[in-house]
């Protein structure tokens, strides 16, 4: 079928729901019968976590950090309450930890066990993060895994990889990058990519 | 070695319309008290194919498990400790759910103290993964007292223990053929997991 004949069929039959959508409206209905769930609560969170708690709000962390060196000695030191002080906090970011890229040393962050992953600055994990292959290669081949980010680092680069087994989230402080000095802190954030607070990446450069 | 890593843009968080409800279904469902985090994950990585399904299809998988289990579907459910409301669920995830719990003892080790792992699993769900158990570590960071998975996940309660980050030399997991034998990884490791080297 051609994408035209595709597009002309949608207004007259709405698309049939799959199996596993009538699951979940009948799991819905149930919980909601039982008094267990209210369905406009999940609207609001589903906003929430669509369009309020992202990545955008770790990147206003960390370039805050990179401006103001009270603030980050601060994140270093007790990064729950660092991050609580931007408005950050909650569910799955109960127990923040910041890990401070240097020259020396790379962080990179993984949950070899499930998917666990600091909510409250990053969002929702995307799906590679959930991965079998990610969560199996980083702990093991973490140069390798970097490569196919894209990130070359030089071998005298340590790199320190932190499994999140526990309630404990890890997020990476990327270095500043060069030439940024002339930057607003809010400048710096568009800077900050998701992948770099993961250690999977580095902050975009300077245009 | 399993495949690739397909990367995915920032934003980028659902991929079928039914994904968004079960997550909120499952974010829901925490403060009615029907289960808690370690029985969720418990009922997770216990689904018989739990290899073959996709996150959110593991997330509604073992949430019907669980209302199955807890009886939440029956004619008498047990009553939720609170509900989600519109006006009430922000401010409550907002708050979050802490794993802190106060200490009944001292902590048994110290940064900079060498541990060795627990070698043999257990035969219930716990949180030390395979690739680090009996290797020698050092304690990085010690983070308090916190609800330990190992009876929680059973209902045993929450017997709340030590939690410590322990740093393992890639050599120690992976031999001397290391792929990045300059690399250092961590777990966080509960005190029952460990003894002094």
């Amino acid at each position: 079928m051609s994408e035209h004949e595709h597009h002309d069929h949608e207004p007259h039959a709405q698309r049939a729901p799959s199996a596993l959508e009538m699951r979940v409206r009948a799991l819905e209905a149930l919980l909601t019968e039982k008094g267990y769930i209210d369905p406009a609560a999940l609207d609001v969170l589903i906003d929430e976590y669509q369009t309020k708690i992202g990545p955008r709000n770790g990147a206003q962390v960390v370039a805050r950090a990179w401006v103001h060196p009270e603030f980050r000695r601060w994140l270093l030191q007790d990064a729950t309450a660092a991050i609580a002080s931007l408005g950050f906090s909650g569910r799955q970011g109960e127990h923040m930890v910041a890990v401070e890229n240097t020259p020396e040393v790379h962080n990179m962050v993984v949950c070899t066990l499930c998917s666990c992953y600091p909510w409250s600055v990053l969002g929702l994990p995307p799906t590679w993060y959930k991965s079998a292959p990610y969560r199996a290669r980083a702990v093991k081949d973490p140069r390798g895994v970097l490569e196919e980010f894209g990130v070359q680092l030089p071998q005298s680069t340590q790199i320190r990889i932190w499994d999140s087994t526990a309630e404990v989230r890890y997020l990476v402080l990327p270095q500043r990058p060069a030439g940024t000095d002339h930057l607003s802190e809010r400048e710096l954030a568009n800077l900050v990519t998701r992948d770099s607070m993961i250690g999977t990446g580095l902050p975009a450069s300077a245009a | 070695m399993p495949g690739a890593i397909v990367q995915e843009p920032e934003g980028e968080y659902f991929h079928a319309p039914w994904e968004p409800r079960v997550m909120a279904m499952v974010v829901a469902m925490g403060p009615t008290g029907m289960s808690n985090i370690d029985m969720n994950r418990a009922a997770r990585e216990t689904l018989p194919n739990y290899r073959d399904l996709s996150y959110y299809e593991i997330w509604l998988a073992a949430l019907e498990k669980l209302a199955l289990q807890k009886g939440v579907l029956g004619d008498t459910p047990p009553p939720p400790k609170q509900v989600l409301h519109a006006e009430t669920a922000i401010a409550t995830i907002k708050k979050g759910f802490s794993a802190s719990r106060p200490a009944s003892a001292p902590a048994r080790f110290s940064i900079g103290d060498r541990v060795i792992t627990t070698a043999a699993p257990p035969d219930h769900h716990t949180r030390l993964p395979a690739y680090a158990r009996g290797k020698q570590g050092v304690i990085a960071q010690v983070h308090g007292v916190h609800v330990f998975p190992d009876t929680n996940a059973r209902a045993l309660g929450e017997s709340p223990q030590w939690l410590y980050t322990v740093a393992f030399a890639a050599q120690e997991l992976w031999g001397e053929r290391a792929p990045a034998p300059h690399s250092v990884i961590s777990i966080d490791a509960f005190e029952p997991y460990l003894e002094p080297a």
